[in-house]
């Protein structure tokens, strides 16, 4: 438990698929974070970050669309320095960075972004600074903070981590490119198991681009993709896997129906966030985390969180593997 | 020359020769889509755009690299949806070089890709493919060259148009007319996951929007003016 109370509080982007099809993520977010003694608060009249549908029409439209939301977030907190905008999606954390930077070096898109901006009585003085919710999660508030929360370590569950396309490229700020962990050190930190999946930054498929939960796009590229990433999940005896895309999460969890009837073989494995899953470990109803909103999400640990009962399903867990 | 003759001696027996039977045919289950591949191929020198490359690269940050390519083909073997593009993003590169305009920005390649920037990561060269992705798309999207009833496109304009609206994306409309658009038949198709979600309160029909849409439409006009 967080004994001494921190009265962090963080601007949070949540972007247009963390507020719909990945509500749960926000959800789980907002629990977590509140439970560890920190705060979000929602960037007031946000709005979408273009995805990566707007770059295909217009970059430098793209780069407005991000910068009225530093801008305002800025705008909302007048004499910090830097500003801490928390985008959870990772299309939105992309998206958001690419803007920062567009704003921050001097050229042509600046002046055209800051007279933008100043038709619409707002400026932006480059005091925003973009970051992922795993950055904070990690380097600001602390692995040691996040174990002392446990309650109810997660022993014998084998997590893969998932971490997507944008998190981590083009570049990453805040882990390795090719072998990210700064997921596996969270859900150790819960006592859960990392699992070495080496599959943890491919493509799951259609709907990175889409912007939204469209498997119509591509169906059978999508459909193979997540495929791929699912066996491997299962080959390695992962029981869950997390990610940190809404995008993904849903894209993973979705279509499994259709593909055991496309691929012949059943296929089965819970998906969720990282959010959710440390959440469950520090004893947070689980309602507030929104596992109610996953299709699919069965851990081996028993429902009550008394000790007894965790030391048997993690022997449970132990037989299995 | 004793050895040299030896092997030049004519073969005792003759060389048996067994046809190469071809590898032992695997249906594939389930539909397999074919991408419509590029139709009219540039043959003529007088057919192709010089300026071309220096057009894309003017159009990227560091577009420039473009013209450093080596064509290894570490974009084409990272790419995770090359298998379903018409042109690799390799010999797009290449082709882009040589200024076979049409077929570039006519080709399926560019609404592929899934911007997962695998190739901008891995390339030695460092050139920014994705970017150079987008590109195309702005200007085959400008020339109305883009593939009519693929998905991507109908989409890319679905979503700008919502967002210039109303500032933000709702994920059951935007679904709903792209369905309608493209393939009526998945509306069907997807009922039953999207009733799912709409009970779990994960979609909704109300449409989201921000509060000042006027702003945001002030603000879109004025970067491009």
């Amino acid at each position: 438990m967080s004994s001494q109370a921190v009265s962090t509080r963080y601007t949070y982007f949540p972007g247009c698929s963390a507020d719909g099809v990945g509500r749960a993520f926000t959800e789980s977010l907002y629990a977590v974070f509140e439970h560890l003694g920190y705060g979000l608060d929602e960037l007031e009249d946000w709005n979408c970050c273009g995805a990566t549908a707007w770059p295909s029409v217009d970059q430098d439209q793209a780069h407005a669309l991000s910068a009225r939301n530093l801008a305002i977030a800025e705008d909302h907190q007048p004499g910090a320095d830097p500003v801490d905008v928390l985008a959870s999606c990772t299309g939105c954390y992309r998206a958001l960075l690419k803007a920062q930077e567009a704003l921050g070096t001097a050229g042509p898109t600046q002046v055209k972004l800051g007279r933008a901006l100043a038709a619409i009585g707002l400026d932006s003085e480059g005091r925003a600074r973009v970051r992922h919710p795993v950055d904070i999660l990690l380097n600001e508030i602390g692995l040691d903070r996040i174990r002392d929360a446990v309650v109810r370590p997660l022993t014998g569950v084998k997590v893969a981590s998932y971490y997507g396309c944008q998190l981590i490229r083009p570049f990453s700020t805040f882990d390795d490119q090719y072998d990210p962990t700064s997921m596996d050190r969270l859900v150790e930190a819960v006592g859960a198991e990392p699992v070495d999946w080496p599959l943890k930054t491919r493509c799951c498929g259609g709907s990175c681009y889409c912007g939204g939960p469209v498997i119509g796009a591509m169906p059978e590229a999508t459909m193979q993709l997540s495929y791929a990433l699912l066996r491997e999940a299962a080959k390695r005896d992962a029981d869950v896997i997390v990610t940190i895309c809404p995008l993904c999460q849903f894209n993973l969890e979705g279509f499994q129906d259709r593909m055991s009837k496309r691929f012949g073989h059943p296929m089965d494995m819970s998906s969720g966030f990282v959010t959710q899953l440390m959440g469950i470990a520090m004893g947070i109803d689980e309602r507030q985390l929104g596992i109610h909103r996953l299709l699919r999400w069965r851990l081996p640990v028993a429902p009550a969180p008394e000790p007894a009962a965790v030391g048997a399903a993690a022997a449970e867990g132990g037989d299995d593997a | 020359m004793g050895a040299l003759a030896q092997t030049l001696e004519a073969p005792t027996q003759a060389p048996t020769l067994e046809p190469i039977s071809p590898p032992a045919h695997k249906p594939v289950t389930g539909k397999r889509k074919k991408w419509r591949p590029v139709k009219d191929q540039s043959k003529f020198e007088a057919q192709l755009d010089p300026g071309f490359a220096a057009e894309i690269a003017e159009e990227v940050e560091d577009g420039e690299l473009l013209h450093q390519c080596i064509q290894c083909g570490t974009c084409s073997s990272v790419c995770p949806v090359s298998a379903y593009m018409d042109l690799t993003p390799r010999r797009l590169i290449a082709m882009t070089r040589a200024g076979a305009r049409d077929d570039v920005l006519h080709s399926m390649t560019p609404w592929v890709c899934v911007s997962c920037y695998a190739c901008t990561v891995e390339c030695p060269k460092r050139i920014p493919i994705t970017e150079i992705m987008h590109a195309m798309r702005r200007i085959s999207l400008r020339e109305k060259t883009y593939p009519r009833r693929f998905t991507t496109p109908v989409m890319t304009k679905e979503f700008v148009d919502m967002i210039e609206d109303r500032g933000r994306s709702t994920e059951s409309w935007i679904s709903m007319k792209l369905y309608l658009k493209t393939n009526p038949g998945l509306l069907l198709k997807n009922a039953k996951l999207a009733t799912r979600l709409f009970r779990q309160g994960r979609i909704g029909v109300k449409r989201a929007s921000i509060r000042h849409r006027k702003d945001l439409r002030t603000l879109l006009k004025a970067v491009s003016s």
